[in-house]
């Protein structure tokens, strides 16, 4: 046989599916996307297995029964849908410490009659409480192990009874005991499915799924109408006899029954409960709260910063050393400038991915996460967000990059998006050089003012970011991204302790995964700018450009830059942006900002002939944006100009790696396209509104 | 006479005077609960009585968010935490004297 086996390994979420996944292969994966869905496919093989089998990771769920594309992944995964494999084995994992609730799906598994071994993971936990093996595997039909993913007690045990399974034949689908208007409904549904399916599984078994996942209100795809229509009728046949979903999640349940009285209690969650009482008390449990999201921000905002120091040198020593072996020339330039630069571009992101997701990894494996949702819960959902959007929103605030792909932890492609959508508006740590270098140069200190005005206008811009995100996510939440609203339902496990080696795993995955596919936009962006800052070229000062002195190769720099195809671009520009109050170099600078919002700053300076060396605290970079004047002799920047500035960079999406992101994140280029237009739309009239409406005020 | 162990089976529970229906979101913290009802949108109740909460099911109240809402369950072992209003629509009663 030439086809590998295929096992899916599935389980509720929280039961260390991941950490046994790890352990069984022994590695991260090879990482792809379910068709139509941004959910990752994890796959790779299974240790020491002769047949060369391969295990999947389907994601969490608690049910087959779905309601979303995401919630069907479950049930399409293990009968290979969709054009997926079909498995030939589901290994179930439970939790050893609540085996009833987990062991549902494995009824639903056992109804669908696929092969089966059940893992009753975390027996570390459950200790003398863990249900006998005997009876899981007595009452359900198929083997049982007890495991620990953490101690690696059970494992080689349980790759064993893979094995076997593997070489064995599947034991008779379950029938369960099922009322009489479960069977009518089941009937009236079964010749509605698709041929597709009941080759797979029994037709019974099917028709259970589609009575219990469709209706109305659900937002599944690849669902005849047909089957819904029957789904429909079928279910309008119980009048009187009791609800059709309460009879079949009873039968169920009723069915684990004989093995439940078998089973003793659980230890307590004591030190759970106990540290809840401190975790999620109103005050001490906020102040806990405030201190590890503050610890987190500052982390990123400045803790990846010696990092990010170290990068950018390599990547300049790099470039250096290319330079030096290199003739002079356009390859040279594009190699180290555009090449290098664009790699430069890519890799400084990686601290802050990392920091981020270490803390994520953490807060995720100890339990703590869940918390953390809960507690933003009620302040999130005014602005229709969910508690989850709580650490993507707060990591924007170093950067949006890493806060984008951290939307991950959210499971609603919708609230997903949303928070992807509106995280740019948040005020990055990028946008912070912009501000102070229009602030600083147009804007008088306290001393000449009387008055803080430099400060508080710092302030009112991260304050503005914060309304902004929220507004965004009211607006979008109700027009574009419009979706049925679903109830908040979250599962808090007990706390644990994170395995270290579980996050460490995670973390290089994602880092991988950013390098990949963000990593290669970003860098075909970074060259693209490049040329066209560079292209068309003028020509050198006599004696080349090397050997000029300082103020002339500044100002042929600045020429150069006006004759380049930025420099066109920006003139082009020059008529949107000039009831902005904005000119041509201005526009240069924004073409520039779009790499990265910092290189606005030495764009500015490259500009203005001072040179790229500039940063946004050079004084000579503010006197001449200070003493720029018009044609008519009067100001170019004002401080209405200013503040228009400064609207359109907090509302503008100024950065391709941003974009670079989401498309990663949602798969494709529409919702990129759709941030980018909508920011930019948003800054124009945002920056419109600000300079004409304080001009008809007399402020400009 | 109860058994109060939260591993007996969800089937034999003594019946308690009507009156002393109420929505969980009412029910006092620490106390023990008979589901009644579950109410909600359907695939929402049907995700819940997935996780456990049958009418018939025991349910604690448990501490929940700093700020009240969201709530806190304790249902076949696990925790979980709804919204106000969604636990408005569950109906309990009291499992009878301890």
């Amino acid at each position: 046989m030439s086809t590998k086996p295929l096992i899916a390994l599935l389980g509720n979420p929280n039961t260390g599916k991941t950490s046994l996944f790890n352990l069984l292969t022994g590695q991260v994966g090879r990482v792809g996307n379910y068709p139509g869905v941004t959910v990752d496919r994890r796959e790779a093989p299974l240790r020491g297995s002769p047949e060369g089998a391969r295990l999947l990771d389907v994601p969490g769920a608690y049910s087959l029964a779905a309601r979303s594309a995401e919630e069907m992944i479950a049930i399409e995964a293990i009968l290979g849908l969709r054009g997926g494999s079909r498995p030939q084995l589901v290994v179930l994992v439970a939790d050893a410490t609540q085996p009833i609730r987990s062991l549902y799906l494995a009824v639903q598994v056992r109804e669908l009659g696929i092969p089966c071994v059940i893992a009753l993971n975390m027996a570390d936990e459950a200790g003398a409480s863990t249900p006998e093996p005997a009876w899981v595997a007595e009452s359900l039909g198929v083997p049982a192990v007890a495991v620990s993913a953490r101690t690696g007690q059970g494992i080689a045990s349980l790759l064993s009874e893979i094995g076997r399974a593997l070489r064995g034949s599947a034991p008779p689908p379950l029938d369960l005991p099922w009322p009489a208007g479960v069977e009518r409904a089941v009937e009236r549904v079964i010749p509605a499915l698709p041929a597709e399916w009941t080759s797979r599984a029994p037709a019974s078994a099917l028709a259970r799924w589609a009575l219990l996942s469709l209706d109305e209100e659900d937002e599944l795809e690849g669902v005849s109408g047909d089957l819904r229509a029957a789904v429909t009728a079928a279910r309008g046949t119980l009048v009187g006899e009791g609800d059709l979903d309460e009879l079949v999640v009873r039968a169920r349940y009723e069915f684990l029954e004989p093995l439940q009285k078998r089973l003793l209690t659980p230890p307590p969650r004591t030190w759970t409960q106990r540290i809840d009482g401190v975790l999620l008390h109103p005050v001490l449990g906020i102040l806990v709260f405030l201190l590890v999201m503050g610890g987190m921000f500052q982390a990123l905002y400045s803790g990846a910063d010696p990092l990010i120091g170290l990068l950018e040198d390599a990547t300049g020593a790099l470039g250096g050393v290319v330079a030096s072996a290199l003739p002079e020339g356009l390859v040279r330039d594009l190699l180290v400038e555009g090449v290098i630069g664009g790699v430069g571009n890519v890799i400084v992101f990686v601290p802050q991915i990392v920091l981020l997701f270490v803390f994520i990894g953490i807060l995720e494996g100890s339990g703590y996460l869940a918390r953390v949702a809960l507690v933003m819960d009620r302040v999130m959902r005014w602005a229709g967000l969910g508690g989850k959007a709580f650490v993507p929103l707060l990591s924007g605030f170093a950067c949006a990059v890493p806060a984008i792909m951290a939307t991950r932890t959210m499971e609603r492609k919708r609230d997903r998006l949303l928070t992807m959508l509106v995280v740019p508006l948040t005020t990055c740590s990028a946008r912070l050089p912009v501000y102070t270098l229009i602030i600083g140069a147009l804007f008088p200190p306290t001393e000449e003012a009387g008055w803080p005005v430099r400060a508080t206008l710092t302030v009112g811009m991260y304050v503005f970011g914060v309304l902004s995100s929220l507004l965004a996510a009211v607006v979008l939440g109700r027009t574009v991204l419009k979706g049925p609203s679903v109830p908040f339902l979250l599962e808090l496990p007990p706390y644990r302790m994170p395995q270290l080696r579980s996050v460490g795993r995670m973390v290089r995955m994602r880092v991988q995964t950013f390098l990949k596919d963000a990593g290669s936009v970003i860098l075909a962006f970074s060259v693209l700018m490049w040329a066209l800052l560079r292209f068309p070229t003028i020509e050198e000062p006599r004696g080349g450009l090397e050997n000029a002195p300082p103020e002339v190769a500044s100002a042929w720099q600045a020429e150069a830059l006006e004759a380049s195809a930025a420099g066109r671009l920006g003139k082009f520009i020059e008529p949107a942006i000039a009831p902005l109050g904005f000119d041509w170099r201005m526009g240069v600078g924004l073409i520039g900002a779009f790499a990265a919002r910092e290189v606005f700053v030495s764009t500015m300076g490259l500009v203005y002939g001072i040179g790229e060396d500039v940063d946004e605290e050079t004084p000579a970079l503010r006197d001449r944006i200070r003493a720029e004047r018009r044609a008519d002799g009067s100001p170019v920047y004002t401080p209405l100009s200013g503040m228009s500035l400064l609207v359109f960079f907090a509302l503008a999406c100024q950065c391709m790696s941003t974009l670079a992101a989401v498309k990663r994140e949602t798969g494709g280029w529409r919702w990129p396209l759709f941030l980018f237009g909508y920011m930019t739309t948003l800054a124009w009239l945002a920056s419109f509104g600000v300079y004409q409406g304080g001009r008809l005020l007399g402020l400009g | 006479m109860v058994n109060l162990d939260p591993w007996c089976s969800m089937s034999a529970i003594p019946t308690p005077p009507v009156d002393a229906t109420l929505p969980l979101d009412q029910a006092p913290l620490g106390t023990t609960f008979e589901v009644l009802a579950v109410g909600g949108s359907r695939s929402f109740r049907r995700r819940l009585m997935e996780l456990g909460l049958l009418p018939g099911a025991k349910v604690e109240r448990a501490r929940g968010a700093p700020l009240g809402d969201p709530l806190e369950l304790r249902v076949l072992g696990a925790s979980l935490s709804v919204r106000r209003a969604e636990a408005h629509q569950i109906q309990v009663r009291p499992l009878g004297s301890r």
